[in-house]
């Protein structure tokens, strides 16, 4: 039995790095927060409690209202994205990489600059622009006769939240855009002209030879998305606090998430019920990615060239 | 310079330096606010440590917003300040149940304060102090004086007085009526609700009551300051609704609104931002009938404690007595107008607007806002959901009547007096 193949330390040398950092500024919090959601501070210090957080969380009708209320917001926001963002990301990348464009790399450039901008500078820019008293957004819808058509937007209850999913979508686009770019320049242009030969040229040629092949990069940015958007919190702290005015309608998990862990102006901070709310954005964002790895990514179908 | 020599003088300068560093204490202050950094730096610091050589103290302030939270995880962390500056009532009393904040009971200076300036910063028995308490603020209406007198407005003594006034300023169209945005939701609830509640409930006999439940927020009484708030919408400029904080500050030091519901903590960057622009007079909020007592919001609003950790407990007591003292007082009263010190020894102020707010004391009942004593110790959080209210009404989005309904709900549903009202 010598040759038996001696064990690949190597194999564990080479991981333990990588394995090491992750648990340690990754897992550990992870069931830390878990964990600390099952406690509860009582008038003797803290208890365990089971879980009695969620229970409130789901069943206190001041609780679950503003939990589900953040959810939809949420939920909304997302929607937004996936609608606007992403289908305008595909249309720009299909326009960069048309051969007849000029200046291709200065459009590309000045959309992707937005994305690099710090959340800070973003929201308080467009709440400058937008603003009905120095904003030039009034000004400029005067100018071509529609000021009739400005309201106040970032403060009215129905109109608040689109406003700034869309403003997180003016500054996101240029990531689904230059994923897609490259995604499109990867296409052999031997498929393409084969398509060509076979008479397929304009918008059919890109229905019907390119959107399937970018459909997996389409796929992972849809994934991008739902985890950044459930994630979000910056742009709505920002520009509108952490209340989350007018009346919570901009109110997304990770505000409602920050308002009950950290508290706010009277309000003392609630570290156990805040673990609670950060779970259930956990199962949220596990689940969605759940359904997108077993149920869609899987069958989507892969070109090998 | 050979390389020994070099060595040796590095080692002494090290040494000297060492020697140097270790005679000065440093204490390093937490606060939110982040207004007073140059009044810190320029004249209180300066006036401390030329008294007392061998104690060095930073200002080392955060935003007001984010101040509790920040102020909480750095205690917990071990990483905060020697002196913390202490937030009025539960927020500062939490922190003293935790150890966080030390007992100042037996410090000298506490001879100098009332048991009501006091009252912010006790336990709920009063026989534990833990903060020097600092400053109050008074609510009212700041207005251009020089926009009245062109337009022949008088400040107002009544509510009528007060919409006929409004009135007069919107017919004419030069100024906006009332700068006041409801984006922050807190100016609604501070400058709004709380300004003019107190002729409503009357003070602290409202107060009380609401505290021991016998009055319930669905009362006339406290139904009505939303009513009154509610009327202010037609006076607010255009797109109010997302107006924030600093825009309606800069709304009316630009001159282009005419009053200014107002916390007299503005006076002083007013008074820099204005300079000679326009003059600034104040009146308090309008009583219903001529001759009504009135009541004013005297807010105790900043204090001064230690943190138990700190390493240098003696120079940080040190400097909390000299923060007791009238010389304190003077300099704080004066290089910031609009905080009225509440030691019992008057001061004499300079500026005529914060004299004219601070002699409002003589004529008036003070009380302090409705919410902040224990009735905010709860989910929902009483203060929180009146901004969220009171920002509400003034959008016309909830009647003040449901306004009232809910929070009086909120409140029932863990605040054991209004149980059952």
């Amino acid at each position: 039995m010598t040759d038996r193949k001696p064990f690949r330390w190597h194999i564990l040398v080479f991981l333990a790095p990588a394995v090491v950092v992750y648990t340690a500024v990754m897992i550990l919090p992870l069931f830390a927060t878990l964990n600390l959601a099952l406690f509860t501070r009582g008038p003797d210090g803290e208890a365990f409690a089971g879980l009695q957080n969620f229970r409130t969380l789901f069943g206190d009708p001041r609780w679950s209202a503003s939990f589900w209320n953040a959810l939809g917001n949420n939920t909304w926001f997302f929607v937004i994205h996936m609608l606007v963002q992403n289908p305008i990301g595909v249309a720009l990348a299909a326009l960069l990489s048309s051969p007849r464009l000029r200046f291709a790399a200065l459009y590309r450039t000045a959309i992707f600059i937005p994305t690099v901008l710090s959340f800070v500078i973003v929201g308080f820019v467009w709440k400058l622009i937008l603003s009905p008293i120095w904003g030039i957004a009034p000004g400029m819808l005067d100018a071509v006769g529609l000021k009739s058509l400005f309201s106040p937007w970032l403060g009215q209850e129905d109109t608040a939240l689109t406003t700034l999913a869309l403003i997180s979508v003016w500054q996101f686009v240029g990531i689904p855009m230059m994923l897609i770019y490259a995604a499109l320049l990867s296409i052999p242009d031997e498929v393409i002209e084969a398509a060509e030969m076979d008479g397929v040229t304009g918008w059919a040629q890109f229905w019907r030879i390119k959107l399937p092949l970018i459909l997996p990069s389409i796929g992972i940015i849809s994934i991008l998305t739902f985890v950044g958007n459930f994630n979000a919190f910056d742009l709505i702290y920002v520009s509108q606090g952490a209340l989350a005015g007018p009346n919570f309608a901009t109110d997304i998990l990770g505000t409602f998430l920050y308002r009950t862990f950290f508290g706010f102006q009277l309000q003392l901070g609630d570290p156990h019920m805040g673990a609670a709310i950060a779970t259930a954005m956990f199962v949220i964002i596990l689940v969605g990615v759940s359904v997108y790895l077993f149920g869609i990514q899987t069958r989507l179908r892969r070109y090998q060239f | 310079m050979n390389r020994p020599t070099l060595r040796a003088l590095l080692l002494g300068a090290t040494c000297l330096a060492g020697a140097a560093e270790a005679q000065d204490a440093t204490l390093t202050i937490e606060s939110w606010r982040n207004d007073d950094l140059a009044i810190w730096q320029e004249k209180i610091i300066p006036a401390f440590e030329a008294s007392h050589p061998g104690i060095k103290v930073t200002f080392a302030p955060s935003a007001p917003t984010e101040y509790n939270a920040a102020l909480n995880s750095k205690l917990d962390a071990g990483t905060a300040g020697d002196l913390i500056t202490c937030r009025p009532f539960d927020a500062s009393l939490t922190l003293y149940d935790k150890g966080q904040l030390a007992d100042l009971t037996d410090l000298a200076a506490m001879a100098n304060f009332s048991d009501v300036a006091k009252s912010g910063w006790s336990t709920d028995d009063g026989a534990h102090t833990f903060c020097v308490p600092m400053a109050s603020v008074i609510h009212g209406f700041i207005y251009n004086k020089t926009a009245f007198e062109e337009l022949g407005v008088t400040p107002p003594a009544t509510t009528e007085e007060f919409f006929a006034a409004l009135d007069k300023i919107k017919a004419d169209g030069t100024y906006i009526p009332m700068a006041m945005g409801a984006n922050d939701q807190w100016e609604a609830a501070t400058m709004g609700y709380q300004n003019v509640g107190p002729n409503h409930w009357k003070g602290e006999q409202g107060r009380l009551a609401l505290i021991a439940g016998t009055q319930k927020l669905t009362d006339p009484q406290w139904v009505a300051p939303f009513t009154e708030i509610a009327r202010w919408k037609d006076y607010l400029g255009d797109g109010f609704e997302a107006q924030t904080y600093p825009d309606s500050q800069n709304l009316f030091t630009l001159g282009r609104a005419a009053i200014y519901p107002a916390g007299s903590w503005e006076i002083a960057p007013f008074r820099a931002q204005v300079a000679d622009a326009f003059e600034m007079g104040a009146f308090p909020p309008p009583v219903a009938k001529a001759g009504d007592e009135c009541y004013i919001s005297d807010h105790v609003d900043i204090a001064i404690g230690m943190n138990p950790a700190t390493k240098n407990p003696e120079a940080a007591r040190t400097f909390l007595e000299w923060v007791g003292t009238p010389e304190f007082a003077q300099l704080y009263a004066n290089a910031l107008p609009g905080f009225f010190p509440l030691q019992n020894e008057a001061v004499a102020l300079d500026d005529p607007l914060a004299q004219e707010f601070v002699s409002w004391r003589e004529k008036c009942k003070s009380t302090i806002r409705s919410t902040y004593q224990i009735l905010s110790r709860g989910t929902p959080n009483l203060e929180n959901e009146t901004w969220n209210a009171s920002a509400n009404v003034i959008r016309g989005t909830e009647t003040p009547e449901a306004a009232a309904a809910r929070l009086q709900e909120g409140l029932a549903s863990w605040y054991e007096p209004q149980k059952g009202n």
